[in-house]
């Protein structure tokens, strides 16, 4: 797989205060890697680097072979870029803005014609292509910096929240629109939504106060939350007690807590004592003292706990 | 280049989306004829050509180019597109020029509107049309001085009205630096040479004699370096502060 988006090093001080600090990724053809984090930890600050929009202070970018360090006009050529707040020429209308963006792109002919009618209906613009831009909503708004962005049909393609303030409607077309580009491209997106890194991405970094903190799958990043492969069990209260001293005692169980009491059913989480499933386990001892469980389902761990674990450790 | 004329076309257009152009093209020509024709006496005068109506133009620009200059990067940088144009496969020089160029041809406009004005003196004599055209030239050039002037401080700030103020008063600076209310800030410490530079800056000084239709060259080579320092200044600021 060739490798699209190669970051190197990239860090970057404002005076005293370091912004992001050593930062290293690379994203290959296909891949969709979800850059995340709270506020203020130098996601949007990375994206400009690689965008060619603020210098380095040391380290670089390579996109598509080309270095932004060196030649910025040859990486923002190959890159499309979708800043944060998705910020337009409110005084034009899509229509302009869009040949606007397409002359500087250098697309003519039968092309530029494909392309601009491409993205319009890619991104459902048709209806609004001759309102100025400051009398659209905030969906279509979003669209037009979208279309923008993949109007050259670039190989690379930041997005710096692009979902940001969209209707769950539009959030859900915008997703689909990145999944049906994401074999074709390498794209990284920024965002504060988990379940979108998790339907999106196949790769997931967390970025805490400039520095990476997690690097890997959606996968393997819940599994450092401790309700990976724990069970949850929804029983009557009655049946809980007992279950609870049947559980604990287990040597793949590491503890048993009471969650939820309502209408006379009871939730207990069990969390595995070595992060292995215990599923088969649980079961079994329950089977074995003929305690009845209405609901038995194992959970995959949560993105945000462990979102929240890595990024608020001091 | 090609980028550059985009550029401009874009911003051009841009001017004349808002009502900006409208209020700027009536009033630069109202005050440049009223101007000319009150304060300059041009009926009174008895004399067929312009030289009464150039005499203001230096007091004009000082006030409306300003007002053209104020939003070429204050604004990009307020509302955030400034990240979307240098993100765009472009060179900064390409930007800076591009949008000078939007706002030079849009007071060339603004200038060439005023040709009333020289049918009106050939209608009643027969002025020298050489020295007109020569005036119009050196007007020109003069405009697209504040103007560089205007948008290098405009990229200094996000804030359009700073931009105005400091972009007038600079120009005034300029236009008075032949003047003894300017020379005597530098005569008490600087060297001689210095006072001579400074006063050798004075738009009013040179654009005396353009007004009587005389381009020199010195003239011509000032305002020119002058735009093209200007530019370049802007270049570096863009470079500088565009992500701040």
């Amino acid at each position: 797989m060739a490798t699209l988006l190669d970051v190197r090093g990239l860090s970057r001080h404002f005076g005293a205060i370091t912004a992001v600090d050593n930062v290293s990724f690379a994203v290959e053809r296909g891949g969709v890697l979800g850059f995340l984090g709270p506020n203020g930890a130098g996601k949007t600050t990375t994206m400009r680097m690689i965008a060619g929009f603020l210098a380095p202070s040391t380290g670089t970018a390579i996109v598509c072979g080309a270095d932004v360090g060196t030649d910025p006009v040859a990486v923002k050529r190959r890159l499309g870029y979708l800043p944060e707040g998705a910020p337009l020429y409110v005084d034009m209308t899509p229509a302009g803005f869009l040949e606007f963006v397409a002359s500087i792109r250098g697309l003519d002919g039968p092309d530029r014609r494909r392309r601009l009618a491409d993205v319009v209906e890619r991104m459902h613009l048709g209806d609004v292509l001759h309102q100025r831009i400051e009398t659209l909503s905030k969906g279509y708004r979003r669209r037009v910096a979208l279309a923008q962005a993949i109007l050259h049909d670039p190989d690379v393609l930041i997005l710096d929240e692009p979902t940001d303030g969209l209707d769950p409607n539009q959030k859900y077309e915008v997703r689909e629109l990145i999944r049906t580009m994401a074999p074709t491209k390498a794209i990284v997106i920024s965002t504060h939504i988990l379940e979108e890194v998790e339907a999106l991405c196949n790769r997931a970094i967390i970025i805490a106060r400039g520095r990476v903190v997690a690097d890997g799958t959606p996968e393997s990043l819940r599994a450092r939350s401790d309700r990976h492969n724990a069970v949850t069990l929804r029983l009557s209260a009655g049946e809980a007690q007992r279950a609870m001293q049947v559980l604990q005692p287990l040597p793949e169980v590491a503890r048993v807590d009471l969650m939820a009491q309502f209408d006379g059913t009871v939730d207990l989480l069990v969390r595995p004592a070595n992060g292995r499933s215990i599923t088969a386990e649980v079961g079994a001892a329950l089977r074995a003292q003929e305690i009845g469980v209405e609901e038995l389902s194992s959970e995959r761990g949560r993105l945000d706990d462990v979102f929240r674990t890595i990024t608020s450790a001091p | 280049m090609r980028n550059t004329l985009i550029i401009a076309k874009r911003e051009l257009v841009a001017y004349f989306s808002s009502p900006l152009a409208y209020v700027f093209i009536v009033i630069f020509l109202a005050l440049a004829g009223a101007l000319g024709f009150y304060l300059g006496a041009f009926f009174e005068r008895g004399q067929a050509d312009l030289g009464s109506f150039f005499l203001f133009h230096p007091w004009l620009f000082m006030i409306l180019v300003p007002a053209i200059g104020m939003r070429l990067w204050a604004e990009e940088r307020r509302s955030g597109t400034i990240e979307l144009l240098m993100t765009l496969p472009i060179t900064p020089v390409e930007a800076v020029l591009g949008k000078f160029l939007a706002a030079w041809a849009f007071t060339t406009i603004a200038l060439a509107l005023t040709f009333p004005m020289w049918l009106t003196v050939n209608y009643l004599g027969a002025p020298d049309n050489g020295i007109i055209v020569a005036s119009y030239i050196g007007s020109w050039l003069m405009a697209g001085a504040f103007l560089a002037l205007s948008s290098c401080l405009s990229a200094l700030t996000k804030n359009q009205v700073i931009a105005f103020i400091v972009g007038a008063a600079v120009s005034f600076l300029f236009l008075m630096s032949g003047l003894d209310l300017v020379l005597d800030a530098f005569r008490g410490w600087a060297p001689a040479y210095v006072v001579d530079l400074v006063a050798s800056l004075s738009f009013l000084t040179h654009f005396a004699a353009i007004a009587k239709g005389v381009i020199s060259l010195p003239t011509v080579v000032f305002l020119v370096s002058l735009i093209l320092l200007c530019l370049f200044i802007n270049t570096q600021v863009i470079e500088l502060k565009k992500a701040t």
